[in-house]
């Protein structure tokens, strides 16, 4: 199966096999004006298998969204057929409106306008707590 | 120290400077009469309280200052629909000071939002209660005069009992801590507790299933109420209830300077007949709450 190559816009390599549905939900990329190509279910000799997203323009990427949601994914920014920068992925510090609060007894549960926001409280273990409650993401 | 929200906001100095004022407020109150005068602490609970509340009064009171408030959601605004944080920039408009007590988790931390006076959690449902925490740390102050180098029990429900997880995390931070965390397997302390609290500060400690076996090792017994709706069924608190109930009897083993507390209010846990043994710090622990409160109202206004 062949896909065309990029002239100017943005790939995202080497997402886990199976979650480029959620990176492309995650980033809105329905809203785009452009076209967006998902191959799913690659062979890698890296990952074994992994999923790729192609989008055939210049945006600003939630850097922080992509690296909760996979920090191994790779971000190319093409330029002319080339690629011009990777950027590498961490775990962001805080992580905004992605997920709510599951906890009842969380503040967010009665005051509906509160962002749901998380931080990283173990890396090591990739542990997100809500700002509020301190409850575990679930 | 712009706002008290988590036990854990107050350094090991901060919390020695709070115990050495505390101190000297026992020593000489008369000395401390009048340093809040024309000074107002706000008391916004959301949900009842007794110990709490008065005590936050009591304090402000014996300071000189003065005190108004709510004591339920029902005669507050919150009937309405405000939201918490329209609440505490009103109520500020009126005090110097907050002290709030929310059932919804976090409700605190979320009224400091553009808030300009100072604000106490006092409790917000089972998350942080940091008056509680500074209340057992100053008891254990003022009955060991130390913290390193002791043991301490937790006898009863180790698993939804904040006070018992915010003086873990706040007695970790000194040196040669052991722990001995007796409840029954229903109530275990949370695993988040052992693996990122006591495990990740290197902090030694085992567990038991009743208080008789380790009575004898304690320095400090503190007694948590072990609630039947805890409990999967009613045949095991049965069989249970008597192994987390203290009574003279179960004292014949314990050390003579051991040090029986309990965050209040008491069920059946503690026989009332311990109430007149010297070891029983309880009601003293109850008094210090109101001490140590009159100290982090004077550091958290910037008074001496």
């Amino acid at each position: 199966m062949n896909i065309d190559s990029i002239k100017n816009g943005i790939v995202l390599d080497h997402i886990t096999a199976g979650k480029a549905m959620e990176v492309y939900e995650s980033l809105e990329l329905a809203k785009l004006d452009c076209s967006v190509a998902m191959i799913m279910n690659v062979k890698s000799n890296k990952m074994g298998r992994k999923d790729i997203l192609k989008i055939d323009d210049d945006f600003e990427v939630n850097l922080d969204v992509l690296g909760y949601i996979d920090p191994n994914i790779s971000v190319c920014i093409i330029k002319d057929g080339k690629v011009s920068e990777k950027k590498k992925l961490t775990l962001p510090k805080q992580i905004k409106n992605i997920h709510k609060c599951k906890n009842p007894r969380c503040i967010t549960s009665i005051e509906q306008e509160l962002d749901h926001i998380f931080y990283l409280a173990d890396e090591e273990t990739q542990t997100y707590r809500c700002i509020y409650c301190e409850t575990k993401k679930g | 120290m712009k706002h008290l929200i988590d036990p854990m906001d107050l350094t090991v100095e901060e919390i020695n400077d709070l115990l050495v004022l505390a101190d000297d407020i026992i020593l000489d109150k008369t000395k401390y009469r009048d340093v809040c005068k024309y000074k107002t602490l706000a008391t916004c609970f959301f949900e009842p309280s007794t110990r709490t509340r008065l005590s936050f009064e009591a304090a402000m009171l014996e300071l000189g200052g003065n005190v108004l408030g709510f004591s339920s959601a029902d005669s507050s605004s919150a009937a309405k629909g405000e939201s918490v944080t329209d609440t505490a920039r009103t109520v500020a408009c009126y005090s110097d000071i907050i002290a709030m007590r929310h059932p919804k988790e976090g409700a605190p931390f979320v009224a400091t939002r553009g808030l300009t006076v100072p604000i106490i959690n006092a409790g917000d449902g089972g998350h942080n209660h940091p008056t509680q925490t500074l209340t057992d740390l100053l008891t254990i102050h003022r009955e060991k005069g130390h913290f390193d180098n002791l043991v301490v029990g937790l006898c009863g429900d180790l698993k939804f009992g904040r006070t018992v997880h915010s003086l873990i995390k706040a007695l970790t931070r000194y040196k040669n801590i052991h722990f001995i965390l007796i409840s029954p397997e229903e109530l275990r302390v949370p695993e988040y507790i052992i693996e990122d609290v006591l495990k990740k500060s290197n902090v030694t400690f085992e567990e038991a299933r009743t208080m008789e076996e380790v009575m004898d090792k304690l320095d400090i017994l503190y007694m948590t109420r072990v609630q039947k709706e805890r409990f999967f069924n009613e045949a095991d608190y049965i069989r249970l209830k008597d192994s987390y109930i203290l009574d003279l009897e179960k004292l014949k083993k314990a050390k003579k300077d051991l040090t029986i507390m309990h965050p209040l209010p008491r069920v059946n846990e503690i026989s009332v007949q311990v109430d007149d043994d010297p070891r029983a710090a309880y009601f003293r622990q109850a008094l210090y709450g109101k001490y140590i409160r009159m100290a982090l109202i004077m550091k958290m206004l910037g008074l001496k």
